[in-house]
């Protein structure tokens, strides 16, 4: 997992409430047997304007111009602000997977289902919660917003937010550890237990 | 202090402690190929190596077909199934993974397998990306689901994270009725608590019911506990366990054996141990089951009338019965054993066992499947299941009977392959999920024992022997 600590980019308005999980990545896409390469598949159904399935070549469907992610001026986007209850439904994991697979970094939402909140850690995303009436200055910023993690400050609009974060989860992003990067910080533990188990259940 | 044998076997495994969770040793991880291909492809892009490569044993079943499949895995004409075994076997020889193919005779589903080899033994700590995995608690061990990212936790570190469960006993004592099996008490069990009832517990099964219960029984049991809510169940370790453990390929010998043999004995709950809930079944009070709705715990007896939600007074409960009755499409007030069947399937990892085979049989002997069943399964558990039950002349009685005898897999269990109910279509079943559309977009399952699917293969209709 990459290290995050100050991240400056565009950020791409999506002014939806309660976009679910299916939205993010529709289940067809559930089939595949990868982890990674959702991205030209996210937010299938509004990006394009036929119907998407697994092997096809996206770069050849018609896309919908209207979409936020189809504008000019949102290409490269890092950030992701959205409205209230984002990644709600279905607990899939290839939602967060899809997102960062397409580049987003940060998602700042009034509010975040918990499943997918936590999933996002997992996979190197920082969702960020703010107030509604920040959420709608932030909706009006044109220019780059600045992600200081370590300061806990949005910056936008020459006007400077703070937003709260796990203290454990902030390290583990800031860090670049994954779950299993942080497991494996105890190998020295891990060996030693299994030294001990495996005289005493030796037949394992 | 005395200890339950849930807590034993947590403290066997625990490497470190912190405040809510622990990091617990896995003995034993078992893959299929469904779950799995993130986790490897996961590895692969940290470039990480398993932690443990004899920790693992690997073999495809939810999506093989179970015809005939001599044109091997690139037989297979659902390309997704063909991907995922492909991917399953690929990524098994990349890490040098223990893999039984589909090929193999011994392959079958990995609740099945495991037990069958001796891959799975008692105190073990097994986990496997696929929620059924509670069945390996019938042997005394540790056993539960767990998700892809998980998977790919266990794959790399040799470990997990667990939140300790609290503990629940549920206690059946005395004789079970006639035509009444392991999967009846799980049902009634079910839908006595409630497919929450086990939500935070790990569940330990006892009582003399459960002691007189063969392993296939306990593992029957211990398959469900899923399904009310618990990700663990358990059954202590009794000379019935030791018996079946066995002589199995994967089971230690020699001063090995002995010693091991010295520890499983240990592995039951301690006189006086505390539960945080206990829960007593009189065995008499259990007779066959059959579900009647979309949940497990929509279940009742065989001779019973389909609930009516006008007379239950939890609004919440009723209007789940009234949407369950309009998706399944029957009347309440409606004796189950009048409602025609159109498909019945024998298997999955709840009731595909030698001996689950066997009580089908012997129900089926000498008769035939009625008009009305389109199509009725007896799908084995496993290769060895199948060649055992051939042996016996059980393919036979059942295929006289009209029954199609297949290879072993998942199959109709969740209609990963081609095996599926059709739209509006009724089936008998011995997996253990009733969800909408669980066997098929627009049909209706009905869970019930193997018994009950063979008698009521014969009459067409929900019947007892
Ligand atoms: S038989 Fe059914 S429940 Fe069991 S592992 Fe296969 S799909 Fe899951």
């Amino acid at each position: 997992m990459d290290k995050f600590t100050i991240l400056t980019s565009i950020a791409a308005p999506l002014d939806r409430a309660n976009v679910d999980t299916d939205a993010i990545i529709p289940k067809q896409f559930l089939k595949s047997i990868k982890r990674s390469g959702f991205g030209p598949n996210l937010f299938d159904e509004w990006r394009y304007l036929d119907h998407g399935e697994v092997g096809m070549d996206n770069s050849k469907r018609p896309i919908n111009k209207d979409f936020v992610l189809n504008k000019d001026e949102y290409q490269g986007a890092k950030i992701l602000i959205t409205r209230e209850n984002f990644g709600c439904g279905s607990s899939r994991e290839h939602a967060p997977w899809a997102l960062e697979d397409y580049g987003f970094k940060v998602i700042i939402a009034p509010s975040f289902a918990d499943i997918f909140y936590n999933n996002c850690f997992k996979n190197g995303i920082l969702p960020i919660v703010q107030s509604n009436e920040v959420m709608d200055e932030l909706f009006s910023v044109t220019k780059d917003i600045t992600i200081n993690l370590d300061a806990q400050t949005i910056q936008a609009n020459n006007k400077t937010y703070a937003f709260e974060v796990d203290e454990e989860r902030k390290r583990r992003l800031m860090n670049g550890l994954d779950d299993i990067a942080l497991t494996l910080q105890y190998s020295d533990d891990i060996k030693t237990f299994e030294s001990q188990y495996f005289k005493t259940y030796s037949w394992l | 202090m005395a200890q339950t044998l849930y807590d034993k076997l947590m403290s066997a495994h625990i490497v470190r402690e912190e405040a809510t969770t622990s990091l617990i040793y896995i003995d034993r991880q078992l893959i299929h190929e469904v779950t799995s291909p993130q986790a490897f492809e996961g590895l692969e892009m940290a470039g990480r190596k398993p932690w443990r490569i004899n920790a693992s044993l690997a073999v495809p079943d939810h999506n093989v077909p179970t015809t005939e499949r001599s044109s091997g895995v690139s037989g297979i004409k659902d390309p997704i199934s063909k991907i995922q075994i492909e991917t399953l076997d690929k990524n098994c020889e990349k890490f040098g993974i223990n893999e039984i193919q589909m090929n193999d005779i011994r392959q079958g589903i990995v609740h099945v397998v495991g037990p069958e080899q001796g891959a799975t033994l008692p105190g073990m700590s097994i986990v496997c990306g696929d929620s059924h995995t509670s069945t390996h608690g019938a042997l005394g061990a540790l056993a539960f689901g767990i998700g892809t990212s998980e998977v790919e936790h266990v794959l790399a570190t040799g470990c997990l994270w667990q939140s300790k469960s609290k503990n629940l006993k549920i206690e059946v004592n005395g004789d079970l009725n006639k035509s009444v099996s392991a999967k009846d008490v799980a049902l009634y069990i079910i839908g006595q608590i409630g497919t929450a009832g086990g939500t935070g517990f790990a569940i330990e099964f006892a009582g003399t019911t459960i002691q007189n219960l063969s392993i296939e029984g306990r593992m029957t049991l211990c398959n469900m506990a899923i399904e009310a809510g618990a990700r663990v169940g358990m059954v202590a370790v009794d000379d019935k366990t030791i018996e079946y453990v066995k002589g199995r390929p994967m089971t230690p010998t020699g001063n090995e054996w002995h010693k091991a043999v010295k520890y499983w004995n240990t592995l039951h709950s301690d006189e006086g141990a505390h539960f945080d809930q206990e829960v007593i079944i009189d065995a008499k009070d259990i007779k066959p089951q059959v579900t009647w709705g979309t949940s497990p715990e929509m279940v009742i007896a065989i001779d019973g009338l389909i609930p009516d939600p006008s007379k239950e007074s939890d609004p919440v409960k009723a209007q789940s019965f009234k949407d369950a009755l309009k998706y399944i499409h029957l009347e309440a007030n409606t004796p189950i054993n009048t409602v025609s069947i159109d498909k019945i399937f024998i298997g999955s990892c709840t009731n595909s066992r030698i001996e689950d085979l066997r009580a089908a049989a012997q129900v089926t002997k000498g008769k035939h499947i009625a008009d009305n069943i389109k199509l009725a399964l007896v799908v084995p558990g496993s290769g060895l299941i199948k060649l055992q039950a051939e042996k016996e002349g059980l393919d036979k009685i059942f295929t006289d009977a009209g029954f199609e005898w297949r290879e072993a897999g998942c199959s109709m269990c969740l209609a990963m392959n081609a095996d599926k109910l059709g739209v509006g279509e009724r089936c008998a079943s011995t997996s253990n999920r009733n969800f909408e559309g669980r066997q098929g977009q627009g049909s209706f399952t009905h869970l019930v024992s193997p018994e009950i699917a063979a008698a009521s293969a014969i009459a067409g209709h929900f019947a007892q022997p």
